[in-house]
């Protein structure tokens, strides 16, 4: 026979030969255990890698539920039914999942808050922002350009005639889209059970508040004095409720000088 | 020593392997509409390019040409990349588990891309000894990291930009690549 073939022949064979002992004797030597839970877990939840979770897929997330760093209910998209599936391979009870929302936590519309300049430019909020800090006065509110809602993938946002997005509550899923794509993080995720938060998210002092925008939060912390439960802080002349403390008696309500601080329960 | 300059510089930017070669192109458009995934292919393709062609080198000259068989090269070459990148993936996983979470998805995709073999190639067709062959696959690795980076810098700006539904993604994309591609060839004819 013709060398050419015969030297082809065992050039080729002894490569894939090499080759294929190299790569048998490597996942002998360098095995790495991989847990079987996490590939049955991955198969509980959805695989739409939506990201809601907070881990890179549902890969990831199914991982972390398996090492224990992850609640089996930390899958938000998929709902109960696949809460149950995950809780019952990890065996484990799933514990009430709660449904969460987004909240929009600004009330600075077109008439209660003041604007430095008039923007004519892309209509993108994170845009905007690329302008002088953008078109409001206040550094920390809605620019109601309406970036949450052209990017909610479950279109559950909607904006309102005030200039301030509107919260579907029947569509949203909690999946915190609206809050990573504003520049300014108002969507906030909360429990649906949350029932008191102050609607704003302005660090500055009451001053600076009282003079830009007439629905801030101005930090004077009568909120605080009226609650009865101390679940509220005040964090940098911003009031915070803690939801788990907070009981929905309402006494904050009355006493907020620019009714920022109000019923969530609509 | 200047010649190896000359080498880095025509690689990197002159004959740059995406856009004046236009090698490689699925990851450039692919992994390019975000920064952190740009950066991860970046950098496993820097790390697979020089492992990948120095072993064809050496297959090249040590088993293939004395045999005279160099008729069997691209096979050859392809089954020595595919093997190697599910070698370094396995050791990887073992050895240094977070470069692996970081390069780790990016590795498979590499085996099939066409930059990797075609260093292999032109390695060979360009008669460079081992040592030029290696130098020359950081540079073009390089070359290719620098424009997907570029790309993937102007792709993250296009969400705030007005662009045309029917040119969204991809369309836009590939006019935006075929741009950078004609300003660098403004750069032809710098060295040889």
């Amino acid at each position: 026979m013709d060398p050419i073939v015969i030297n082809s022949i065992l050039a080729m064979g002894g490569l894939g030969l090499g080759l294929g002992a190299a790569l048998s004797v490597a996942a002998k030597v360098f095995y790495v255990y991989v847990d079987p839970k996490i590939g049955e877990v991955a198969d509980c939840l959805p695989g739409a890698n939506c990201g809601g979770c907070g881990y890179a897929g549902c890969s990831d997330c199914a991982a972390a539920m398996v090492a224990g760093e992850a609640a089996p209910n930390a899958c938000k998209a998929g709902g109960d039914s696949i809460i149950q599936a995950v809780a019952a391979v990890l065996g484990v009870s799933a514990g009430a999942a709660e449904r969460e929302i987004a909240k929009i936590f600004c009330r600075g519309t077109h008439t209660s808050a003041e604007r430095k300049f008039l923007y004519k430019g892309i209509q993108d909020c994170r845009a905007a922002t690329l302008v002088a800090g953008g078109d409001k006065t206040c550094t920390y509110g809605c620019l109601g350009l309406g970036t949450c809602v052209t990017n909610c993938p479950f279109d559950a946002l909607s904006m309102g005639e005030n200039g301030l997005p509107v919260v579907n509550e029947k569509f949203c899923t909690g999946c915190g889209t609206c809050a990573s794509v504003c520049p300014r993080s108002i969507p906030k995720i909360v429990k649906e059970s949350q029932q008191t938060a102050a609607l704003c998210c302005s660090h500055d002092v009451g001053k600076i508040v009282k003079a830009i925008c007439d629905a801030g939060c101005l930090g004077c912390g009568l909120c605080k004095k009226a609650c009865p439960e101390k679940a509220i802080e005040i964090d940098k002349f911003l009031s915070v409720v803690d939801p788990e403390k907070c009981v929905g008696c309402g006494d904050c309500y009355e006493k907020c000088p620019t009714g920022a601080i109000q019923s969530l329960l609509a | 020593m200047e010649d190896y300059f000359m080498l880095i510089i025509s690689a990197i930017f002159v004959n740059n392997i995406l856009l004046i070669k236009f090698l490689g192109n699925c990851p450039f458009i692919g992994v390019s509409s975000s920064m952190d995934s740009a950066k991860g292919m970046a950098a496993a393709c820097i790390f697979v390019n020089v492992l990948a062609s120095s072993m064809c080198w050496v297959f090249q000259k040590f088993v293939l040409e004395p045999l005279s068989i160099e008729y069997i090269q691209t096979l050859a070459f392809i089954l020595i990349i595919a093997g190697l990148v599910q070698l370094v993936e396995i050791i990887l996983q073992k050895v240094a588990p977070p470069l692996y979470r970081a390069l780790g998805i990016y590795l498979p995709l590499i085996t099939t891309n066409c930059m990797i073999f075609g260093v292999a190639v032109l390695n060979i067709r360009q008669d460079y000894t081992f040592m030029q062959a290696f130098v020359y696959s950081i540079a073009t690795a390089v070359g290719f990291s620098m424009a997907l980076i570029l790309l993937a810098g102007i792709r993250e700006r296009f969400i705030v930009g007005k662009i045309p539904k029917l040119m969204d993604g991809f369309p836009i994309g590939l006019i935006t690549a075929g741009m950078m591609g004609l300003s660098f060839y403004g750069l032809v004819g710098i060295g040889k």
